[in-house]
C-alpha cells in the first residue's frame, strides 16, 4: 500500500531544478550557437530551448538512451574491421542537442559557398590551361611549383561543364564575434555526408514532436542531388547513365559511407578490380552478363592510386587506363583528378583574391586571416607572435604537424622557428579561432562544447549546397579538436525557418 | 550483377557447406569410434584422407590420433578446411556482399563465427565436442533456412545455391571414396567385422540413414549405400541430386549454355554407372573421374561468370 504522503516525492517536480535551466547554462565568453550572452535562447533556437526546458532530466536521459539505442541498431553498418578477425562496432558519438542556424543566415552562407566553389572551379580549370591568374600576377608562380596536388598529367583536359571539384566539403568555423569563416576547402574526396544524413534520422526518432511544430528544412535529398549531378557528367547524355561508386574496399575507414551512398543512389559499389578499360578507351565493369559500360565514376580513391598506368604507382585498388578514358571524354570522374591543387593551405590564402579575379565579386564568406611564411614581412610577424598563432604545414591534413602557439612549450616554438626558416614556403600561420559552442549533454548535465560545420557543395550542370551540413563537436571540455579520431562527435544541424512565425 | 559479388556469394555457399559437412563428419566418427571395440583398427586417420590433407596434417602432427585430428579439423587456422577457417572465409565473402543478402544472415554468420572462434579450442574433448558440433550444424542450417526464406530469388541466390550444391557433391564423393576403399577392400563374401555398423555411419555422416531406410528397403550393405549416395534422385546429399540443383540454378542465369551442358554430361555419367562401376576397382576410378569433372565444372562457372573476360578488355589481371 502506498501512503498518500509518499506520492509527491515519487513524482518529479514540474519544472524547477530537475529540468534544464537556461539561465544556469554557462555560455562562456565565446559565441554560443543556441544561447546569447544574456542567457536567452537565440530566435531560431527558441522553440527547441523552450521544449527542452519542459522536459525533466529523467526524460532527457530517456531521449539520450533512445538515441544511443538507435545508433546501436544502425551500429551494424558502422562496423569497423580489425586485422585480428574481429570487428568493432564503433558507436558513432552523437549528441542529441542539435545545432541550429537561422534560415536567413544560412541563405547567406549558401550563397557564399556557391560563390566560393564556382570561383575554385574556374581557378582549377585555369591552372590546367592558360594559367592566366599566374600571368596576371595574382597568384605567385612558386605556389603552384610547390603544390603536391598539382597533376601535370591533367593539363589541357576539358571536363564537362568546366567543373573539377564536383563534391566539395568546406569547413566553416565561427569566431567570438559571430563571424562565419571558411577554415578550409576539401576538394579531393571529402567524407562525412552519410553521418549528416544518419544524424537527422536519429534526431527524428528522438524528437518527433519538434519536427511537427518547427520549420526544420529537410536535408534528405542529398543522395538524389548527388545522383543528378553525377548524371550530368555522363558522356552519353540522354541515355540513363550507368553510375558507380569506386571504393578502395572494406578496409577503408569511410567504406560505410561508400556503401551507403551507392545504396541510396541505386548505383553499383565497385572496387578497382571490377573495372577495366577497353581498347575503345571506354570503361567497363565485369558482370555475370559480360562487360557493361560505365558512364560516370564517383571515385573515393586518392588521385595517385586511381590509375597505375598513369601515375606509376603500384596501386592494386586502381584501374589501369582510367585516366586515358577520362581524358578522351569516355567516362566522367568525380572529383576530377588534380582538383586537389586548390585545397592546400597556401593556395587557400589566395582564394579571396581568386574570387575577385574570376568573378569580380567580393567574397561573401571570409577566409581566416592567413600569414604566408614565404612573404618576408609575414614571416617576421609569425616568428614574433608564435604564442598567439596556429602554424600549419601547407600540405598536411588531419591536424598533423600543427603548432598551437598558446598551448605550445618554448622548445616547440623554437623548433617551429627553425622549421619556418628552413622552408618558409611550407608553412602558413593563422590566429587562433575560438570556435563557437553548442550546449551538449555531458556527465554533469548541459555544458558548452566547441563545434565546426562541414557543408557539402555539389557542382555539375547545376550547383547545390546541403541544408546546413555535418556539425562536428569536440566532446572534451575546452577542446577545439573536432576530429572523430580524436574524441570528436557530431550533432544534427537544423536550418530553421524563423520567418514562418 | 558484378562478377566479384557473384563469386563471393558462390564461395560463401561453398564454405558454409564445408563447415557443416566437416562438423557432421567429426560427429559421426566420434559415435562410430564409441560403438566399435577398442581394438578395431579404424580410427581417425580416414578423416585426414577425406579432406585430402595428408601432406599438411602430417607435417604438423606426428600421428593421426583423435585429439590431433579433431583439433586440426575444428579450429586449426592453418588448415584452410577447418570449421573455423571455413566459417571465417564464409564471413569474409559475406562481409562485402552484405547489401545483397538479408541483413539478419550477416548477423547470424557473424555470431556463428564468433562462437567457433571462442569455443573451438575448448571443444576438443568428447563431451564439449558434441555440443559444439551440433551448434555449428544448427547454425549452418539456420543460415541455409534464412537464405531460402528471406532472400529474393535472383542471381545472388542462385550463385550461393550453386556453391552449396557443388561443395556438397564434392564432399559426398570424398566420403564414398575413402570409406569404400577400406570397406570394399575385402573380397566379396568375406566378412568385414562390423561392416554394417560402418556403412550405417557413412550414411549418418551425410544424414542419410533414415532416408536410405525409407527408400531402399533393404538391409544396409555397401553396394546399395554407394548407389544411394551417388545416384538417388531425391536425397539432397546424393551427388546426382546436387548436380540437378546446380543445373536448375544455372538455368536461371544468363550465358549458361556451356556450364549447363557440362553438368548434364556429368549427371549422365553418374546415372549410367552400373553395378560393375560400383564394385571396388570400378568405384575408385569412377570417383576419380567425378572429382576431376567437378573441378572442371567449377572452372567453367568461373570462366563464364567470375572473370568477366571481355573481348574489348586489355587488362592483364584477368588472366590470373
Amino acid at each position: 500500500m502506498y501512503s498518500p504522503y509518499t506520492w509527491p516525492e515519487i513524482l518529479p517536480p514540474a519544472g524547477g531544478d530537475m529540468s534544464i535551466d537556461w539561465q544556469g547554462y554557462d555560455s562562456g565568453d565565446g559565441y554560443d550557437e543556441l544561447i546569447d550572452t544574456g542567457g536567452a535562447p537565440r530566435e531560431a533556437a527558441e522553440p527547441l530551448c523552450r521544449y527542452l526546458a519542459s522536459l525533466s532530466t529523467g526524460e532527457i536521459e530517456e531521449r539520450k538512451r533512445a538515441a544511443d539505442l538507435s545508433i546501436l541498431t544502425m551500429g551494424v553498418t558502422f562496423t569497423v574491421y580489425t586485422e585480428e578477425g574481429g570487428s568493432i562496432d564503433r558507436a558513432w558519438p552523437f549528441d542529441i542537442i542539435p545545432r541550429i542556424l537561422s534560415a536567413q543566415e544560412w541563405e547567406r552562407a549558401e550563397a557564399g559557398l556557391k560563390q566560393r566553389v564556382h570561383a575554385l572551379n574556374l581557378f582549377i580549370d585555369d591552372l590546367y590551361h592558360a594559367q592566366r591568374i599566374v600571368k596576371d600576377g595574382v597568384l605567385p608562380a612558386w605556389v603552384l611549383e610547390k603544390s603536391v596536388n598539382f597533376r601535370p598529367e591533367c593539363k589541357g583536359v576539358d571536363p564537362p561543364h568546366g567543373v573539377w571539384a564536383h563534391v566539395c566539403g568546406s569547413d566553416l568555423v565561427r569566431d567570438r564575434d559571430g563571424t562565419l569563416y571558411v577554415l578550409e576547402d576539401n576538394l579531393r574526396i571529402p567524407s562525412g555526408v552519410s553521418y549528416m544524413l544518419e544524424n537527422r534520422l536519429v534526431t527524428k526518432r528522438v524528437f518527433p514532436e519538434l519536427f511537427e511544430h518547427v520549420n526544420i528544412r529537410p536535408i534528405d535529398d542529398y543522395p538524389a542531388q548527388l545522383f543528378d549531378m553525377l548524371c550530368s557528367l555522363s558522356p552519353r547524355p540522354g541515355d540513363s547513365p550507368e553510375i558507380v561508386v569506386l571504393t578502395p574496399g572494406i578496409y577503408n575507414s569511410a567504406y560505410f559511407e561508400h556503401a551507403y551512398l551507392a545504396q541510396q543512389m541505386g548505383a553499383e559499389l565497385v572496387e578497382g578490380s571490377d573495372l577495366c578499360v577497353g581498347d575503345d578507351d571506354c570503361v567497363y565493369m565485369r558482370t555475370i552478363e559480360g562487360p557493361a559500360r560505365v558512364d560516370v565514376i564517383y571515385r573515393r580513391i586518392d588521385d595517385l592510386f586511381l590509375d597505375p598506368e598513369t601515375f606509376g604507382t603500384e596501386s592494386v585498388i586502381g584501374v589501369p587506363g582510367l585516366l586515358r578514358a577520362w581524358k578522351k571524354g569516355k567516362v566522367g570522374l568525380a572529383n576530377a583528378p588534380g582538383a586537389g591543387v586548390a585545397d592546400d593551405k597556401v593556395v587557400y590564402a589566395f582564394v579571396p583574391k581568386a574570387i575577385k579575379y574570376y568573378l569580380d565579386e567580393e567574397p561573401i564568406l571570409p577566409n581566416v586571416p592567413t600569414y604566408l611564411c614565404m612573404d618576408p614581412r609575414h614571416r617576421e610577424y609569425v616568428k614574433a607572435n608564435l604564442d598567439k598563432l596556429v602554424v600549419k604545414p601547407a600540405n598536411a591534413s588531419g591536424g598533423y604537424g600543427l603548432l598551437v602557439g598558446p598551448h605550445a612549450t618554448a622548445t616547440q616554438r623554437a623548433q617551429f622557428t627553425r622549421l619556418i626558416e628552413h622552408d618558409p614556403r611550407d608553412y602558413v600561420a593563422q590566429p587562433v579561432i575560438s570556435l563557437s559552442t553548442v550546449p551538449t549533454l555531458c556527465e554533469e548535465g548541459l555544458e558548452r562544447r566547441h563545434v565546426d560545420l562541414r557543408p557539402f557543395i555539389l557542382s555539375g550542370a547545376a550547383s547545390y549546397v546541403t541544408m546546413g551540413g555535418l556539425t562536428r563537436v569536440a566532446l572534451r571540455r575546452g577542446s577545439l579538436v573536432v576530429n572523430s579520431s580524436q574524441g570528436g562527435g557530431s550533432k544534427d544541424t537544423w536550418v530553421v525557418d524563423g520567418r514562418a512565425h | 550483377m558484378l562478377s566479384r559479388v557473384a563469386e563471393r556469394l558462390y564461395w560463401m555457399g561453398r564454405y558454409l557447406e564445408r563447415a557443416e559437412d566437416t562438423a557432421r563428419l567429426i560427429n559421426v566418427n566420434t559415435h562410430l569410434v564409441l560403438d566399435l571395440p577398442k581394438d578395431t583398427a579404424l580410427g581417425w586417420e580416414p578423416l585426414v584422407f577425406i579432406m585430402s590433407a595428408e601432406g599438411p596434417f602430417f607435417a604438423r602432427y606426428p600421428a593421426a590420433g583423435e585429439t590431433e585430428v579433431v583439433r586440426y579439423m575444428v579450429g586449426d587456422r592453418d588448415n584452410s578446411c577447418s570449421i573455423l577457417s571455413s566459417l571465417h572465409q564464409a564471413r569474409e565473402n559475406l562481409r562485402t556482399t552484405r547489401d545483397v543478402v538479408p541483413r539478419e544472415a550477416w548477423e547470424k554468420l557473424n555470431d556463428l563465427y564468433q562462437y567457433a572462434a571462442s569455443q573451438g579450442e575448448k571443444s576438443i574433448g568428447r563431451r564439449a565436442r558434441f555440443t559444439f558440433l551440433t551448434h555449428v550444424i544448427d547454425g549452418c542450417q539456420l543460415l541455409a533456412g534464412l537464405f531460402a526464406g528471406t532472400m529474393s530469388r535472383g542471381p545472388g541466390y542462385d550463385f550461393a545455391r550453386i556453391g552449396r550444391n557443388l561443395e556438397r557433391a564434392d564432399m559426398t564423393t570424398r566420403i564414398i571414396d575413402v570409406r569404400s576403399a577400406s570397406l570394399l577392400a575385402h573380397a566379396s563374401g568375406e566378412l568385414v567385422p562390423f561392416e554394417t555398423i560402418q556403412w550405417v555411419s557413412v550414411l549418418k555422416s551425410l544424414s542419410g540413414h533414415q532416408m536410405y531406410r525409407r527408400h531402399v528397403h533393404v538391409r544396409v550393405n555397401g553396394e546399395d549405400v554407394v548407389w544411394f549416395l551417388l545416384q538417388d534422385r531425391s536425397f539432397p546429399r546424393a551427388v546426382y541430386h546436387c548436380l540437378n540443383e546446380v543445373q536448375v540454378s544455372l538455368g536461371k542465369l544468363p550465358r549458361h549454355e556451356v556450364p549447363r551442358r557440362h553438368v548434364a554430361r556429368l549427371k549422365q555419367q553418374i546415372g549410367n554407372a552400373g553395378v560393375e562401376d560400383l564394385s571396388r576397382e570400378g568405384l575408385h576410378d569412377l570417383i576419380d573421374a567425378l572429382q576431376i569433372a567437378l573441378g572442371r565444372l567449377h572452372d567453367r562457372i568461373r570462366a563464364t561468370y567470375f572473370l568477366g573476360d571481355a573481348p574489348v578488355a586489355r587488362s592483364d589481371s584477368m588472366a590470373a
